[in-house]
């Protein structure tokens, strides 16, 4: 039972996007498109499962004053292995995400998992836990382009679904990006406040 | 859960020295495992992007048979595609440093009289949706379709400039930089062709 | 003249956090007041500097002849935890006056993806040391820019009756959409 908690509680309860409100900058930068939104989901899915995983093997035998940069060492090796694994097998993804992939060693939900649950909690449970924030995360991110690319270009993952003359190409570029996620913010709060 | 380790100086170096040790080596394996991988995606890609812009089969590897140009500040590089030892068509990579957003690379072929087979735009900061078009805006239609077309002879400009070509709309800069970067190209392949390119031809 | 182009894509044209997306969270975080607002683009500034000088010499003098620039990402960061530190301790010895205006961002600005953005930026676009400082010292200043905007509205919306469900993050995104809109005037003005 606590096991599907562990992983449903970051697809919605502390969803990274809406619930925890972390790692803004890939969320904005990165959905221009429901395709790149999944991808970059995809890619901090792993990282995050990974380095929940070996965090909390290894939280024990990490001294606690050096434990942040322990963690960040090991954030980075795996975006590193993730930036090379990109790179050599989904080349336009990796183009298109550019200098997101290893900015995700910055995107506070990882350390922030790694901090906050896997260096207290046993490895099976933190990938769980990582598991679950990656979904949660990656749900929103390709929420956010599906709304993003059909208003701003009428296709949702390259499919059209209106003509391309009608879409409202703002929405693509970097306002959009803030407009949409703060009206879907707005809503998400405003469920919440109802229920 | 068993005892933290306690953090006195020698645990702390001896951690840290190890953890980054270990986080290092597994890099470089990953590193040499996809390293090659990596090159390969490159250069298939590059493949690709010749093979779609020169007109017919080719039994050699433009790759191999590559020179270059320096001009304007760039090099142009120049992938010479041969059936049986004739030239079918010449790929050109070609740049701009006139893009709305700066540098666009775009790969050029050119059949041997000169006209354009096709293009593909290789890299391009435009703005997504308008300057990004580029690489299916001159393609469609009478009016905006640049294959075919003889630079130099043809009026290879937007029509705001008294050229022949329509701009994509809302985007005039991103298609002079368009037009800049294939007229580059077309320029240094005949200047090429008039005097090297006989010799390379015939050998 | 090169610089001022610089200067001005970095500050206007390509401004980190209104284009570039970088920077999000603190400028989120800390945008509730113009006084703090400037307190952090100071902070900023000097470790964004400071972090562009090391990891350039490091990645041009230690990565590259050693051709081991898959280190990148975990030297850069590191870099920056450690310079973070550095600089909140030195400061809290030498001047603790200016540690008392900035010290509470410092620990902010170690998860500040501009800082580590700028740093990969820089080594991306091939520039030169200089050239990469004044990116550094323009992005930051870029930052402080729209912040310190941002801030200021903020600070007189706390006056307006917002609906329930808009309060707090949903209508400061709204109001940086706007103000993002704002910047793309600035777009195709000069490029880097």
């Amino acid at each position: 039972m606590s096991h599907i908690k562990t992983l449903t509680n970051g697809i919605f309860r502390e969803n990274p996007t809406f619930g925890l409100v972390l790692g803004m900058c890939p969320t904005l930068a990165t959905t221009t498109s429901a395709a790149n939104g999944m991808g970059m989901g995809a890619a901090t899915t792993f990282v995050l499962v990974m380095s929940n995983l070996v965090i909390s093997l290894v939280a024990n035998l990490i001294p606690d004053k050096i434990r942040i940069p322990a963690f960040i060492v090991i954030i980075a090796a795996f975006v590193t292995i993730v930036d090379f694994a990109m790179q050599a097998y989904t080349q336009s993804l990796y183009e298109a995400l550019g200098l997101f992939i290893p900015l995700i060693v910055v995107n506070c939900i990882v350390l922030g998992r790694a901090e906050a649950f896997a260096s207290k909690n046993g490895p099976i449970l933190s990938m769980l836990d990582g598991l679950g924030m990656g979904i949660g995360f990656t749900l929103s991110l390709t929420i956010l382009g599906c709304i993003r690319e059909f208003l701003g270009s009428g296709k949702i993952f390259d499919m059209t679904i209106m003509p391309e003359q009608y879409g409202m190409l703002a929405f693509v570029l970097a306002p959009g990006g803030f407009l949409v996620l703060g009206l879907l913010m707005a809503i998400v709060n405003r469920l919440r406040k109802s229920n | 859960m068993g005892k933290k380790l306690e953090s006195n100086f020698t645990n702390m170096v001896v951690v840290l020295f190890a953890i980054s040790l270990i986080a290092s080596a597994g890099v470089g394996y990953v590193y040499t495992l996809t390293q090659e991988p990596i090159a390969k995606a490159a250069q298939a890609k590059q493949q690709q992007a010749i093979s779609n812009v020169v007109p017919g089969e080719f039994d050699n590897d433009p790759t191999a048979d590559m020179w270059t140009k320096e001009i304007d500040g760039g090099v142009l590089e120049f992938y010479p595609a041969k059936k049986g030892g004739e030239l079918v068509g010449t790929a050109v990579k070609t740049f701009s440093n006139n893009g709305f957003n700066g540098y666009i690379e775009i790969m050029a072929g050119f059949k041997p009289d000169g006209s354009i087979y096709d293009y593909s735009v290789l890299k391009n900061n435009e703005t997504p949706g308008l300057g990004s078009k580029m690489n299916d805006w001159f393609r469609e239609g009478e009016k905006r379709d640049v294959r075919g077309k003889t630079p130099g002879t043809a009026g290879l400009k937007v029509s705001k400039d008294g050229g022949d070509i329509d701009a994509i709309t809302a985007a005039t800069i991103s298609s002079r930089a368009f037009l800049d970067a294939i007229n580059r190209a077309a320029a240094a392949l005949q200047g090429a062709d008039a005097t090297s390119g006989a010799t390379q031809q015939n050998q | 003249m090169e610089y001022i182009l610089i200067f001005i894509a970095a500050v206007f044209v390509n401004n980190v956090v209104l284009s570039q997306f970088l920077g999000i969270c603190p400028f989120l975080g800390v945008s509730k007041k113009v006084s703090t607002a400037i307190g952090m683009t100071g902070a900023l500034t000097f470790v964004m500097i400071l972090a562009t000088l090391v990891t350039f010499i490091i990645q041009k003098s230690v990565l590259d002849p050693f051709g081991i620039g898959f280190m990148q990402t975990i030297t850069f960061i590191l870099v920056i935890a450690a310079l973070v530190q550095m600089v909140e301790i030195i400061l809290k010895k030498v001047s603790p006056s200016l540690y008392q205006a900035l010290g509470v961002f410092l620990p902010l600005i170690t998860t500040n993806c501009a800082v580590l953005g700028v740093a990969i930026q820089v080594i991306q676009k091939e520039f030169t040391l200089l050239e990469s400082l004044v990116y550094a010292g323009s992005i930051a200043i870029g930052f402080g820019l729209a912040l310190t905007i941002f801030a200021g509205i903020r600070e007189q919306m706390e006056l307006i009756d917002i609906p329930k469900g808009m309060k707090g993050l949903p209508i400061a995104l709204i109001t940086a959409g706007i103000l993002a809109m704002a910047f793309m005037g600035f777009s195709g003005i000069v490029s880097i």
